[in-house]
């Protein structure tokens, strides 16, 4: 019984440092590659097309989902607000439930679901083939050419995203609430425009989604550069992308949400 | 007149974890010449090649490229050597989001400010140099394996380096491409005046082109001399290697217990 516990907590314990020396790790791969952004300024095509590949390619994902969840919140506040006879309200309370939470975090989910996959693949893959290993070979250091790039794409996508999320989504509850339900169009875009507010509501919602777009490509960048160059390791690393970038999306969102309300 | 050596390797020690995998390790690499280093799978060739290249840091010793201490450089030195060296990787690694044009252009706009007129016929010299002048459009998933390990040895050379390395070059190719890459190897090292070190264990194709051998096992050189000396060596090993015998100094058999107790044919007191 002893010896189990033991075990236990050895286990336990050889869990706990192998988790802190992956944030150093994880944290000394953040630095490197602030250091290593001069390339990316210089240069700055290669941001653009990465924007292309990662902000683009993801566009289709996240307006039809703002479609959808502008669809869900007219119906669903429509329901509950003309209980209290405030169905005037419609607007207000999509918009602020897009741009303040909806927007930047289930953007941000998409974004790790469809970019930051495929930026762990990628680089993965890039190791696993050596191509990482040739460009260092060639003098070109992978950090300045292949990671910082995509990480500047995907801090520079992500609030774009999140502010197209939210765009679509308020006229997905314009057309449920406003055209099949028939609240009143007036009420519908007046109440918006004196509810929300341009430092509190969109202001946080844009910072949320930037801190989101840093956390997401940085988790997505660091498994594929740190992953095991085999398929194995590459899927394992993909699997661990999204289910990091998710749960730190959420665990931000609180934090960031309580600081901006708390304050 | 004494002979310049390019690469001096100096009782050299490296070990992954604590696995050793070279034991005090000593070799010279001449100027001007093919050197194939040669030996079994895991033997500590490509670790070898990595550490001429900087990529790994010898436990002790020192290996020496052009007069300089790899290891001694720092970042902007290391690269500034890098940029004198070429290096074929066993299956090209090409950047599969490029075509073949661009991954031989590659190094040359990274590291030039050439006009894109004048990369372009650099590009296309070097593709005419291993015979794919044609190929410039494709993409490195539609070529071959030999075509790939031609299109990526345009790209080490790309910047007429002082020192090509090869990676098992002739790793996986059919008869036909084999003789191509060897081939190419020798021309290329002397059209260019380059030095060329071969990691392999194709022994009839090294024999052809090289102009010294070291053979290494278990971390250490075995045996060395030119294609000559090799094919009259009488060291056993030397021998097992060059005439692919299956027994010898390299057993047949992973270490185990011995057969007849495994398969429970000798009684308890045997």
């Amino acid at each position: 019984m002893v010896k189990l516990a033991a075990e236990g907590f050895r286990g336990l314990g050889g869990w706990a440092v192998e988790s802190i020396w992956s944030l150093g790790h994880a944290s000394c791969f953040f630095w490197s590659i602030l250091v290593h952004s001069g390339t990316s300024f210089k240069r700055f095509r290669l941001v653009v097309r990465e924007v292309y590949i990662v902000g683009v390619y993801s566009l289709i994902i996240i307006v039809v989902s703002g479609l959808f969840v502008g669809f869900v919140l007219g119906l669903q506040g429509y329901n509950t607000l003309q209980k209290y006879a405030s169905e005037q309200a419609l607007g207000l309370l999509v918009a602020l439930s897009l741009v303040r939470e909806l927007g930047p975090v289930v953007t941000a989910l998409l974004f790790a679901g469809r970019a930051g996959t495929a930026i762990t693949a990628e680089i993965g893959l890039m190791k696993a083939t050596e191509q990482l290993s040739a460009m260092e070979m060639m003098a070109v250091d992978p950090i300045a050419r292949v990671v910082a790039p995509r990480f500047w794409a995907g801090v520079i996508s992500m609030p774009l995203l999140a502010a197209i999320f939210s765009m679509v989504g308020v006229f997905g509850g314009y057309f449920v609430g406003v055209v099949l339900i028939g609240v009143d169009e007036g009420a519908f875009w007046s109440q918006m425009q004196a509810g929300v507010d341009v430092f509190d509501d969109v202001l946080n919602g844009a910072i949320k989604s930037v801190v989101f777009g840093i956390t997401v490509t940085w988790i997505a960048l660091f498994e594929g550069y740190d992953s095991v160059p085999t398929a194995e390791g590459v899927s394992l690393a993909t699997t661990r992308t999204v289910v990091t970038s998710s749960l730190a999306i959420l665990a931000l969102d609180f934090v960031l949400t309580a600081l901006t309300l708390g304050g | 007149m004494p002979t310049e050596h390019l690469v001096e390797i100096n009782n050299v020690n490296f070990a992954y974890d604590k696995r050793l995998v070279l034991k005090g390790m000593n070799m010279r690499i001449a100027k001007g010449q093919v050197v194939s280093i040669m030996g079994g799978s895991g033997c500590g060739k490509t670790t070898l090649l990595r550490l001429i290249g900087g990529q790994l840091r010898p436990a002790n010793g020192a290996v020496k490229v052009a007069g300089e201490v790899i290891h001694q450089l720092d970042h902007d030195g290391l690269y500034r050597m890098r940029r004198r060296m070429g290096m074929l990787f066993q299956f090209g690694a090409l950047f599969t989001d490029l075509p073949v044009f661009d991954n031989v252009a590659f190094p040359l706009r990274e590291h030039t400010d050439l006009p894109e007129a004048l990369i372009r016929d650099l590009v296309l010299m070097k593709l005419n140099a291993v015979g794919l002048r044609g190929a410039r459009d494709l993409m490195p998933a539609v070529i071959s394996g030999g075509m790939a390990r031609r299109v990526a040895l345009a790209r080490s050379i790309a910047l007429d380096p002082m020192l090509i390395m090869y990676d098992e070059p002739f790793a996986g190719l059919d008869p036909i491409s084999l003789g191509v890459i060897a081939n190419l190897i020798r021309r290329l090292n002397d059209a260019l005046g380059a030095t060329s070190i071969v990691v392999t264990h194709d022994v009839q194709e090294t024999l052809a082109i090289a102009d010294y051998i070291y053979f290494m096992s278990e971390g250490v050189v075995v045996a060395q001399g030119t294609p000559d000396e090799i094919r009259a060596s009488t060291l056993p090993f030397v021998h097992q290697f060059v005439h692919a015998e299956m027994d010898g100094p390299v057993p047949f058999h992973y270490s185990a217990n011995p057969y007849a107790d495994d398969l429970g044919l000798r009684d308890g007191n045997g």
